[in-house]
């Protein structure tokens, strides 16, 4: 059996934290400050790492489970996990239903009546709301959560895999991904089109993040230290980087070749895109690269804020969602000013950092109550979340 | 800001009956619009001194009310055309509907052109597509499909993305139908109008209030007829025949 590593990684923490921030920050519509987010930079953005990061986790937390308690209970708790998951879905979908119905009473500028047009919705909220409880109907920017409520849904038996065939269960996730592109598999959403994040393609990355936190990670040292390796992944950025900046230059565009165009586009974000797997995979070789594990550095009051999101991330994610769309009511309410958008986005990160300390301290003196509860097989072991 | 400059001379300007030229408002953001790749047909027409497009769109090509396809954009891209191009015979006619996608769009596409034989065809479209969330392949070829008919048929395409609408911003996902439609323009080699980085530009310098909640239609007219202007921009550069492989063909 493939062993479990006892010490919960704090690089994890860090990035998936950062991740978090990241996300809220390009969730806001507009953001000027979205302008630092990798997104812009190259091919991949932060749902990659968290969902990388959750796998992560998700093996780490859910393996231990398994290999002490069983698959039964085990699978008990990744399916409770999915659970909360759904209900913080569905309380950010009320939110949203509040911010659209408001939206709709107030507005009504001839210059976009087409756009009104997708309030339209609001008219018959029994089909509405049934499609949103059944996961079909997702507002914009809110598809991580049913992407992660899917893949916890089959993550118990992929995990009973991943425990005692890795290479194997590792293989048959990519295998997954492959006839995803080769058949079009995909989950149908409400009223048209597909789930934005595509479960059959976005499994691949979970699966490969759970194959690392169970030893996969000491499998690829090898590579991972290899100079060759990481000369790659730069190189890789960089063209990434280049691509990229034609997006906003659009004159630059005349120094990419046309067959390179013809090749790259369209960088399928549903299906989860070879290029930006790559890119994913570079950003991780170069953080790797530079950041140690077990660096003394980590456990500095610097990295603390983002430590602490990472390690309630679904808190920190749903709070995330909520802030973004306050943030865009301050810009069309208030002022759309570059100050504002400054203001926005730091004072979202703090209060995402303060209700993520609070989280903590909750259950640090939950566990601290009455009640026999063993630590090591309890989701929040070392102080984090799946 | 420095918007508000043109935005005062604009509104100095709107006190007569018709612009003599470009209004300063329009102008701050006519760095962002892009000839990407040449019209031939159009530079042909213009040669021969009679150019007619056909602009096929949804809801965001027509303006509400009795002066509305007066004063929407494809009446004014006629005008400003006039204008930029004396001596030619300008004449713009519009197939718009609201809440079109592109594939409900290509589908009556060969007769609209049929009837106007453009040498241009402008097709706005993509809104209608990201609101419905309508699979982004799907999109893709809906336009790739339209593109070619444009072609066969003799016709230049200019494509025109979806408006900046920053009260809905939170429910469409604008911003991936834009992106698709930037790569279907690239490989097609058909120049994009990017309504959407220009409109928001304007919002960002304070030109146009587009979070106004006004029922009124005079931010609309006005913003219309900038992008009138600024289209005509787009075309007569694209158009322009000293360009090397403007004759090129297709």
């Amino acid at each position: 059996m493939a062993p479990v590593p006892t010490e919960r990684d704090l690089r994890l923490d860090l990035f998936r934290g950062i991740a978090l921030w990241l996300i809220f920050l390009d969730h806001i519509p507009s953001n000027a400050v979205s302008w630092i987010t990798i997104r812009n930079y190259g091919f991949s953005d932060a749902t990659e790492i968290f969902v990388f990061i959750s796998g992560y986790t998700a093996a780490f937390v859910y393996g231990r489970a398994m290999l002490e308690h069983g698959f039964i209970v085990a699978g008990a708790r990744v399916l409770k996990r999915a659970w909360q998951i759904y209900i913080a879905h569905v309380f950010l979908f009320v939110i949203y239903l509040a911010e659209i119905s408001y939206v709709a009473s107030s507005f009504n500028n001839p210059l976009f009546s087409e756009e009104m047009g997708v309030l339209d919705f609001l008219k018959n909220p029994d089909v509405t709301i049934f499609e949103a409880l059944i996961l079909k109907f997702k507002p914009v920017n809110m598809d991580v959560l049913p992407l992660y409520i899917v893949l916890l849904l089959w993550f118990a038996p992929m995990l009973w895999l991943l425990l005692r065939a890795p290479s194997f269960a590792l293989a048959a996730s990519a295998a997954v991904y492959a006839l995803t592109w080769w058949f079009d598999w995909s989950i149908p959403a409400y009223p048209h089109g597909n789930w934005v994040f595509n479960p059959f393609a976005w499994q691949l990355l979970f699966v490969f993040g759970a194959w690392c936190a169970l030893g996969g990670a000491q499998r690829l040292a090898r590579w991972i230290n290899s100079p060759v390796i990481f000369g790659l992944a730069v190189a890789y950025l960089l063209f990434a980087f280049g691509i990229a900046m034609t997006w906003y230059f659009p004159r630059l565009g005349a120094f990419v070749p046309n067959f390179v165009s013809e090749a790259i586009y369209p960088i399928d974000k549903p299906n989860l895109d070879v290029l930006r797997i790559l890119h994913f995979l570079s950003l991780a070789e170069i953080t790797v690269w530079f950041v140690p594990r077990g660096w003394p550095v980590l456990k500095s009051p610097v990295f603390w804020p983002a430590i602490v999101c990472g390690q309630h991330s679904l808190e920190t994610f749903c709070l995330g969602v909520f802030l973004a769309f306050a943030g865009h009511f301050m810009f069309t309410e208030v002022s759309n000013r570059l100050l504002m958008h400054v203001i926005v986005s730091v004072a979202g990160i703090v209060i995402m950092v303060a209700v993520a300390a609070l989280v903590s301290w909750y259950r640090r003196i939950e566990r601290k109550g009455p009640g026999p509860r063993p630590p090591s097989i309890e989701p929040g072991y070392a102080g984090g979340d799946a | 800001m420095t918007g508000r400059i043109p935005f005062l001379l604009a509104l100095l300007m709107l006190a007569g009956p018709a612009w003599a030229e470009q209004p300063d408002a329009c102008r701050v953001a006519s760095p962002q619009v892009q000839r990407d790749f040449p019209l031939p047909q159009v530079t042909r027409a213009i040669a021969a001194k009679r150019l007619d497009i056909l602009v096929v769109g949804a809801g965001s090509s027509l303006l509400p009310g009795p002066n509305g396809a007066k004063n929407a954009y494809p009446a004014r891209l006629q005008m400003a055309l006039a204008e930029l191009l004396p001596g030619v015979a300008v004449k713009v006619t519009t197939d718009a509907k609201a809440r079109r996608t592109a594939a409900e769009m290509a589908k009556t596409l060969a007769p609209a052109l049929a009837a106007a034989k453009p040498a241009l065809m402008v097709w706005q479209t993509g809104t209608v597509d990201a609101m419905q969330s309508v699979d982004t392949d799907q999109f893709r070829a809906a336009l790739e499909r339209g593109i070619n008919i444009a072609h066969s048929a003799g016709a230049d395409v200019v494509l025109i993305n979806a408006q900046y609408s920053p009260r809905t911003e939170s429910m469409i996902a604008l911003g991936t139908y834009a992106e698709n439609m930037h790569w279907v323009a690239l490989q097609q080699e058909v120049p994009v109008f990017d309504r959407f980085s220009i409109m928001k530009l304007w919002a960002d310098l304070g030109t146009f209030d587009l979070y106004s909640a006004t029922k009124k239609l005079d931010i609309a007219e006005r913003v219309h007829d900038c992008i009138g202007w600024l289209l005509s921009d787009l075309i007569v550069e694209a158009a322009k025949p000293d360009e090397p492989h403007a004759e090129s063909g297709r």
